[in-house]
C-alpha cells in the first residue's frame, strides 16, 4: 500500500466548505436534544454562523485551486461559483425560516441541520470531478431535501409533497446510477476527464449507441433534478405542498447544483459525443419552456404558479446547456444566480403573506396588497418583472446572454421559440401585479402584519441583488466567464 | 484470452441459461410427477410452521421500523470496520484518525437518537398496556 491514499493538508483545505458544513450540522443535531423548547432559534443562528464559515471556507479553497483526494474533487472557478451560490441560497432560506418556523410552532434543530447537510451535499456535487462523487453529493443533498419537503409532519400537504418527491426522486436517481454503471463499463473510468479522453478516441470506444444510451440514462436523472420536461411533473406538487421557505430553497439551491453537474458532465465528459445529445437537449429545452409557461397560465395557487415558472426557467437554462459552448455555460451560470435571487425573493413574499398554516396561497388573496403594504408589493413586483426579463433587472441580462449564446451556436429556432415563450410568460406574472394593485382589497389583507425582520432582510437583499445584476451584470458575468468550463 | 464482447460474456450467458434450466426443471418436475394433496393444512402459509393467528395486515408500532433502520445504520458501520482493519497496518496513524472521526460521527447520531427517546420503549409500553387493559374491560 503506497502513500497516495493519504490526503495532503491542501486536500483538506480544498474540501473546507463541506467539512465546515458537516461539523456545524452535526453539532446542531447533537445540541438539539440539549436545547430547551423555545430556544431552538439559537440553533438557527448557529446554522447561520456555519454557513458564513462555509463561505469563508469556499474562499480559502478557491485560493488553493486544484484536485483533491486522488482526483475525486476538483476545485476550480466553476465549483467555487456554485459553492458560493448554494451557500448564499442557504443563508437567504435560513433568514426566511426563522419567522416561518416560529409561526408554525415547528422550530427545531433538525430543520437547520438538514438544511446544512443538503448544502454540504450540493457543495460536494458542484466540486465533484468524477461520477461516483457526483452521485454521493446528489444523494446527500436529495435525502435531506426529501425530509425538508415534509418537515411539518402533521400537515397533509407536506406529507404528500415529501412522499412524491422521495419516490420519484429515488427512481430518477436509479436511472442516473444505471447510466453511471454503463459509462464505467464502456470507458473503464468514472473520472470525467478520462471519460472524455476515451470517448474522443472513437477507435477505443466500443459502440456509439452504447454511449448514447448511457448518456440518455444519465439525462433522465439530471433532467428530473432540474425539473426539465418530460420529467417535470413532480415539481408543482412538491413545491405546492412543501413549507414555503423549503420551496424557495428547493427551486434555487438544489436546482442550481443539479445544473452544475449537468453542465460539468455534458460539457466535459460527453463533449466528444455532443452531436448525439444536442438534439435531445434541444427538444427537452423547448418542451420544458412550453410546458412550464402554458401550465403556469392556468394556475390559481401562487406556489404552484411559481413551481411552473421554475420549470419554464429551467427550460431557458437548458437552452444555454444545449449550446455546449463556453459562453453558453457562462450564461447558464449567470442565469442561475439571477434566478436564485428573484425566486427566493418571490417565495419570501409568499412565506410572509401565507400566514399560519399557509392559508393564503391563492393569487386572488393578494388583492389590495399594493394599498395595504406598498413596499412588499413593490418588491414582489421587482421579482416578477425580473422573471419576465424587463430591462434593468437581472432576468433581462440572464435571458439576453442565454439567447445570444444560442444564436452564436446557430440555434435560431430555439431562440425564436424561447423568446415567444417569454412573451407568454409575461401574462401570468403581470396578472399577479394587476391583482395586487388594481383589485379591490380582499379580507385576506386586512389583518396582515408587517413582514418579520428576517423576511424583510431577504426581500431587500434579493431585490437589491436583482437590480444590481440588472444594472451591472458584468460583476457576476466576468466571474462566470472566467470560471466557465472550456 | 477472450477479446470480443460476446466471447467475454459467453460464460455469463451460460450461467443464466443454466439457472433458467435448473429452476424450470425443479418446478416442472414437481408439477409432472408430484402428488396433488389438497387440504386446509396445505393451504396455510407455513405448512409445517406455527399456525396463523390472524391477519398480517395489522398496524405495527413505528418503533419496529425505527429499530430496523437504526440496525442497518450501525450494521453498515461495522461493515466499514472490516476493510479498515485490513489496511490498518499500512496506513497507521492516518487510518486511526479517520476511523476515530467516523466513529465520532456515528456516535453523535447515536447520542441524538438516544436523547430523542427512540430507544426508550418503557414509557410508551406502560401507557399502551393501560389502554389495552381498558379496552379489554
Amino acid at each position: 500500500m503506497d502513500a497516495r491514499f493519504i490526503p495532503e493538508p491542501v486536500h483538506l483545505i480544498r474540501f473546507a466548505p463541506e467539512l465546515l458544513l458537516t461539523v456545524f450540522a452535526t453539532l446542531i443535531m447533537v445540541l438539539d436534544p440539549l436545547t430547551k423548547e423555545g430556544e431552538k432559534h439559537r440553533l438557527g443562528i448557529l446554522a447561520l454562523v456555519g454557513l458564513l464559515a462555509a463561505a469563508w471556507g469556499a474562499a480559502v479553497a478557491a485560493a488553493n485551486p486544484g484536485t483533491a483526494f486522488s482526483d475525486m474533487l476538483l476545485v476550480d472557478g466553476f465549483a467555487t461559483f456554485f459553492r458560493y451560490l448554494s451557500i448564499l441560497v442557504g443563508v437567504l432560506t435560513l433568514a426566511c425560516s426563522f419567522a416561518y418556523l416560529k409561526r408554525e410552532q415547528a422550530d427545531s434543530g433538525e430543520y437547520y441541520a438538514l438544511l446544512l447537510f443538503s448544502i454540504a451535499g450540493q457543495c460536494v456535487m458542484v466540486s465533484a470531478n468524477e461520477l461516483i462523487m457526483i452521485f454521493i453529493g446528489l444523494e446527500i443533498s436529495s435525502i435531506a431535501s426529501y425530509v425538508l419537503a415534509g418537515y411539518l409532519r402533521d400537515d397533509k400537504r407536506n406529507n404528500e409533497s415529501a412522499l412524491k418527491y422521495f419516490l420519484l426522486g429515488s427512481f430518477a436517481t436509479a436511472f442516473l446510477l444505471y447510466g453511471i454503471a454503463w459509462i464505467y463499463g464502456i470507458t473503464g473510468s468514472t473520472n470525467l476527464a478520462e471519460i472524455q479522453r476515451v470517448l474522443s478516441n472513437r477507435d477505443i470506444a466500443p459502440s456509439v449507441n452504447l454511449i448514447g444510451a448511457s448518456a440518455a440514462l444519465m439525462f433522465v436523472g439530471f433532467a428530473f433534478k432540474v425539473s426539465a420536461a418530460p420529467f417535470q411533473v413532480w415539481a408543482p406538487d412538491v413545491y405546492q405542498g412543501a413549507p414555503a421557505p423549503v420551496s424557495a430553497f428547493l427551486s434555487a439551491g438544489p436546482k442550481a447544483a443539479a445544473f452544475a453537474i449537468f453542465l460539468r458532465v455534458y460539457i466535459t465528459a460527453f463533449e466528444p459525443i455532443a452531436d448525439q445529445w444536442q438534439a435531445v437537449l434541444w427538444a427537452s429545452a423547448l418542451a420544458t419552456m412550453i410546458v412550464g409557461n402554458f401550465a403556469a397560465l392556468l394556475q390559481s395557487n401562487i406556489k404552484r404558479l411559481l413551481a411552473y415558472s421554475s420549470i419554464a426557467h429551467a427550460g431557458y437554462v437548458l437552452v444555454a446547456v444545449t449550446t455546449h459552448s463556453q459562453i453558453g455555460t457562462a450564461a447558464a451560470m449567470f442565469y442561475l444566480a439571477a434566478y436564485a435571487f428573484m425566486n427566493v425573493g418571490a417565495f419570501a413574499v409568499v412565506t410572509h403573506f401565507a400566514r399560519q398554516g399557509e392559508r393564503y396561497v391563492n393569487i386572488e388573496d393578494l388583492a389590495g396588497l399594493g394599498q395595504r403594504q406598498p413596499v412588499t408589493a413593490a418588491l414582489l413586483s421587482i421579482f416578477l418583472l425580473s422573471f419576465i426579463g424587463v430591462p434593468l433587472t437581472a432576468g433581462f441580462f440572464g435571458k439576453f446572454y442565454i439567447f445570444k449564446a444560442a444564436l452564436d451556436a446557430n440555434l435560431v429556432w430555439l431562440t425564436v421559440l424561447g423568446l415567444l415563450n417569454s412573451a407568454v410568460a409575461a401574462y401570468y406574472y403581470l396578472r399577479i401585479i394587476v391583482v395586487m394593485y388594481f383589485h379591490e382589497p380582499s379580507e385576506s389583507v386586512a389583518d396582515l402584519q408587517s413582514p418579520a425582520p428576517g423576511i424583510q432582510a431577504v426581500l431587500w437583499a434579493s431585490a437589491a441583488a436583482t437590480l444590481i445584476l440588472g444594472v451591472f451584470p458584468s460583476w457576476v458575468l466576468d466571474f462566470a466567464g472566467k470560471a466557465a468550463l472550456k | 484470452m477472450p477479446s470480443t464482447y460476446p466471447e467475454q460474456y459467453f460464460p455469463i450467458l451460460l450461467q443464466v441459461l443454466l439457472g433458467v434450466v435448473v429452476a424450470a426443471a425443479l418446478v416442472g418436475l414437481s408439477f409432472l410427477v408430484g402428488k396433488r394433496v389438497k387440504n386446509k393444512v396445505k393451504d396455510t402459509p407455513y405448512e409445517c410452521g406455527v399456525n396463523p393467528i390472524g391477519s398480517a395486515k395489522e398496524r405495527f408500532s413505528v418503533k419496529f421500523y425505527l429499530v430496523a433502520m437504526l440496525f442497518i445504520l450501525f450494521d453498515i458501520e461495522a461493515i466499514f470496520l472490516y476493510p479498515w482493519a485490513v489496511v490498518y497496518r499500512d496506513l497507521k496513524l492516518f487510518a486511526f484518525i479517520e476511523m476515530f472521526l467516523f466513529i465520532i460521527l456515528i456516535l453523535s447520531g447515536f447520542f441524538y437518537i438516544w436523547k430523542k427517546g427512540v430507544l426508550d420503549w418503557q414509557l410508551e409500553d406502560e401507557q399502551t398496556f393501560q389502554q389495552k387493559k381498558q379496552v379489554l374491560k
